[in-house]
């Protein structure tokens, strides 16, 4: 399992791309669903 | 104006498309969670460890993906905004204001996965070399867009004033694609080729067109849900 993360030793530029990306998306997710929340009331 | 082309417009009035929109976003989210997981899958679990870049060539299942997707969505903003100021219809103009933050937000993924790639393979973060400064003349045009649109209160103007900034940068996507063929550059060519078989593993590949699916997939859920908002906002 530690050799998954590891990545090679690429471990910080894979999961550096990897976790910015889906952390980038669940945030434009969030605010959207928080725009859509308040266009309603 | 015959029943033909009565149909044809029927879906173009906000109102009538606002309930196909929640649908077409529920499905979307669906299956961008499928192609999402299936992809992630494959990407990390079942491709094989690239023979010259080990396992750091794994980003590139989420980096071409996403530069994919940078120019595409460009392309359709600029289409819709086009058609907006073609045929003065109103979810046409609202379409290109709910891809843009989208577009822009897949270019700055393409640019910070590049990033992250270019350490480990050329030895360096960032290089001004006319494939990469393009993709960051892409996101400034984004950028670009969303604030004159945002800068102008009457919105009929807005959204002309946008279509004509949206048209000139469709001029960029094109050299972005061509540019690592145009001019030397540390970039690697295309990954995926019309008339060229392949140059990688079928399963390298299988992951790359799943997460560009989810990706896609994912732009189209957003953008409904966007689209909705404006919709909404348009009516207040």
């Amino acid at each position: 399992m530690s050799n998954f993360f590891a990545m090679g030793g690429y471990g910080l530029y894979v999961w550096g791309a990897y976790g910015v990306t889906f952390a980038l998306l669940a945030l434009e997710i969030i605010l959207l669903l928080k725009r859509k929340h308040e266009t309603k009331t | 104006m015959t029943a033909q082309s009565n149909r044809w417009f029927w879906f173009a009035s906000p109102q009538t498309f606002f309930p196909l929109a929640a649908t077409i976003a529920r499905a979307a989210a669906v299956l961008a969670v499928l192609f999402g997981v299936a992809g992630l899958y494959v990407g990390l679990f079942v491709a094989p460890t690239d023979a010259t870049q080990g396992e750091a060539y794994r980003i590139i299942f989420i980096h071409v993906p996403a530069a994919w997707m940078s120019m595409f969505l460009y392309v359709l903003m600029a289409f819709w905004a086009a058609i907006g100021l073609a045929m003065n219809t109103r979810l046409s103009a609202l379409m290109a204001r709910a891809l843009a933050p989208t577009g822009a937000l897949f270019t700055f993924i393409a640019l910070w996965t590049g990033s992250f790639w270019g350490k480990p393979t050329w030895g360096t973060w960032w290089v001004w070399d006319a494939r990469l400064t393009s993709e960051l003349i892409l996101l400034f045009l984004y950028f670009g867009f969303m604030a004159l649109q945002a800068s102008i209160d009457e919105p009929r103007r807005a959204d002309r004033a946008g279509a004509v900034l949206a048209l000139v940068g469709v001029v960029n996507v094109p050299i972005i694609y061509f540019s690592v063929q145009w001019w030397n550059t540390l970039h690697q060519g295309a990954s995926v080729s019309l008339t060229k078989s392949p140059s990688m593993a079928a399963t390298m590949l299988l992951g790359m067109l799943l997460m560009a699916l989810s990706f896609w997939m994912y732009s189209i859920a957003v953008a409904m849900v966007r689209v909705r908002c404006l919709i909404r906002e348009d009516h207040e």
